[in-house]
């Protein structure tokens, strides 16, 4: 691989005596899209403030396109927080000009004013409305036109489609796999497993760590979840109260319930006279990310 | 699309077979934030709302919770104290602790003393705030105050439980303990409806109710949903060119394309795409959220549906 344009290696930060990022190790390359899966705090915020050169680290090494983060990096980088970052009583193309003001004209861009001419084709209609008075899609969108304005080397994305419809969805990430397919790394963190399809790699954290990497369906594996199907459908009540009771929590998917690390034998004898099919079947990548966090924090002692 | 056979009428206000509305409509001065909706909430059962920013989806939410009389239509709710709601991104009093947040809401909801603290306990042990019990709610995190305010609006075990998006932003793994409370309030009996813009999430509940500005796009269960989808969808390695690229949208990194009526030539070319990189694909079985995608495409390619919308968000006239 060339030089990479993210890098962390053996990345830790501490506050105090909690490690909320312990020995990261992560490389991002030109067009790759990776996402960063974990609970709420599970360390993926600070890891990014460390990328973004907001927050040192306390051990370990970040490097931006071959050198530490400063602001010469933060020119050829993009970012989208979840709270998108955008002036409320602004326009787009006002968002967008003055965020080309305080960043400076990216090298080899020229420094024109930005004129809603540079707005993309879908924000057109939207360029004299304020962005408070937007409908969130659009809003979204124009975070993103803000965010790759500059042409980023490196765009990083906070659950970036929280809160639209699926096709609107379906349109952000259009525009990140466009920015992707012109050589921009993009590294974005979402709960939405649905979304964490679009990436071409993902890396889960727990507790401070990268506890699993791969795609999607390294990820999950062969992980297995137990089915349980009553009979009389309106049963799933009971079924759900027995399992509840024999320490085997199920999830409700329908009228069927799902039981994560539990083998079909144990689920039916816990139903006792519940008539029901029980089978096992694959996990899906919520439920073994489930596991994957479950599984950290039992194993590791208490900061 | 599929209904589930509404009868305006017919069910007498003793029967509680489900709670809901008949044709709804909520009118804001000249704008229709909800037009002609019928959604039947039925004890026992998740159903979900879903729909992006100003589809109108806290609009039928507040109608259910009585907080909001529709214009016209028939609105059928339990009686006041027997409806639990959570609002969005509220529901909890952020200077009490979580324990007077409980006490708070069960004296409005006239539960005894007793019998508040002990399911109080039960439901907060169950979901990992047990030790949080003294913080007070506006120190919790995102996760953990909509567990609060989830638990605050099922402790007294209501006959309609309406949550209005409890798990936005919140990290799977406090996902996981809602949708556990929610699983438990339709054991208890509850018809249990939330709001959510995730697909995924709108498919693990028995029933589906889909809105685009204050319309219905669908409901039904995910299956019949999915069942009843228009057209067939096929997945794509490339964007297809030509007419069809507006029917095509991104999903895990390939592309869908939908063609609205193969067979009878109603609609869209026949014989696949006209650019030489969209590649006839293979055909798909659509999940939940293609069904609703085509859904929403339809609306926008009918000119029904103005793009992202408009400005002001969701105005369907």
């Amino acid at each position: 691989m060339t030089q990479p344009l993210a890098e962390c290696v053996g990345v830790s930060r501490r506050f105090g005596h909690f490690v909320a990022v312990d020995g990261v190790d992560l490389r991002l390359g030109r067009g790759e899209v990776v996402g960063l899966l974990g609970a709420n705090g599970a360390g993926k915020t600070t890891l990014i403030r460390m990328l973004l050169g907001l927050l040192a680290t306390s051990a370990g090494q970040v490097l931006l396109f071959g050198e530490p983060p400063s602001r010469r990096t933060r020119q050829r980088l993009g970012y989208v927080p979840q709270t998108l970052g955008l002036y409320d009583d602004l326009t787009p193309a006002e968002n967008l000009a003055f965020s080309e003001a305080a960043f400076g004209a990216h090298p080899g861009r020229g420094g024109g004013r930005v004129t809603a001419s540079a707005l993309p084709e879908s924000l057109r209609p939207f360029s004299r409305t304020v962005v408070g008075s937007l409908p969130l899609g659009v809003q979204r969108s124009a975070a993103f036109a803000q965010a790759l304005a500059h042409q980023p080397d490196l765009l990083i994305l906070d659950e970036p489609t929280s809160g639209v419809d699926p096709l609107a969805r379906a349109r952000l990430w259009e525009t990140v796999a466009v920015a992707a397919a012109a050589g921009t790394g993009v590294l974005v963190t979402t709960h939405y497993m649905d979304e964490a399809q679009e990436c071409d790699r993902l890396m889960v954290m727990a507790d401070g760590r990268v506890v699993a990497e791969g795609t999607a369906g390294q990820i999950v594996g062969d992980a297995r979840v137990t089915v349980v199907e009553t009979v009389e459908a309106a049963s799933w009540a009971p079924a759900f109260a027995a399992l509840e009771a024999a320490g085997m929590p199920a999830a409700l998917v329908g009228r069927t319930l799902r039981v994560p690390g539990a083998e079909p034998a144990e689920v039916r004898r816990a139903l006792g006279p519940i008539e029901a099919s029980v089978t096992g079947a694959p996990a899906t990548l919520e439920e073994r990310f489930f596991e994957l966090t479950l599984t950290s924090s039992r194993t590791r002692a208490p900061a | 699309m599929t209904a589930l056979s509404p009868g305006p009428g017919q069910a007498g206000p003793a029967a509680p077979e489900w709670w809901g509305t008949d044709e709804a409509s909520v009118r804001y001065g000249d704008r229709l934030a909800l037009d002609h909706v019928t959604f039947r909430a039925v004890p026992g059962r998740v159903s979900a709302v879903v729909g992006g920013d100003g589809a109108g989806r806290t609009t039928l939410l507040r109608c259910l919770a009585g907080a909001l009389a529709a214009s016209s239509g028939q609105v059928r709710l339990p009686v006041p104290l027997r409806i639990g709601y959570l609002s969005a991104g509220s529901g909890t009093y952020p200077d009490l602790s979580v324990t007077e947040n409980l006490a708070f809401r069960a004296s409005a909801y006239r539960l005894p003393p007793a019998i508040a603290s002990e399911r109080s306990r039960e439901l907060l042990d169950r979901t990992g705030l047990a030790g949080a019990r003294d913080r007070l709610a506006g120190q919790l995190s995102g996760g953990m105050r909509q567990k609060l305010g989830v638990i605050a609006s099922m402790l007294h075990r209501p006959d309609l439980l309406v949550l209005d998006e409890p798990t936005t932003g919140v990290d799977p793994v406090s996902r996981a303990d809602l949708w556990w409370l929610i699983a438990r309030a339709a054991a208890d009996g509850a018809a249990v409806v939330l709001a959510t813009s995730y697909l995924d999430e709108a498919e693990r509940a028995a029933d589906v109710l889909a809105l685009d500005a204050g319309r219905v796009l669908a409901s039904g269960t995910p299956h019949e949903i999915v069942a009843a989808m228009p057209g067939t969808l096929r997945v794509s390695d490339a964007r297809p060119d030509g007419e069809a690229r507006r029917r095509a949208w991104r999903r895990g990194g390939r592309w869908r394309v939908w063609d609205p009526a193969p067979g009878d030539g109603a609609g869209g070319p026949a014989g696949g795409p006209a650019g030489p990189a969209g590649t006839a694909g293979a055909a798909l079985v659509p999940d939940l959220q293609d069904a609703v995608t085509v859904a929403i495409l339809a609306r926008e390619l009918s000119g029904a549906r103005a793009g992202n919308g408009r400005p002001g968000g969701g105005d369907p006239r």
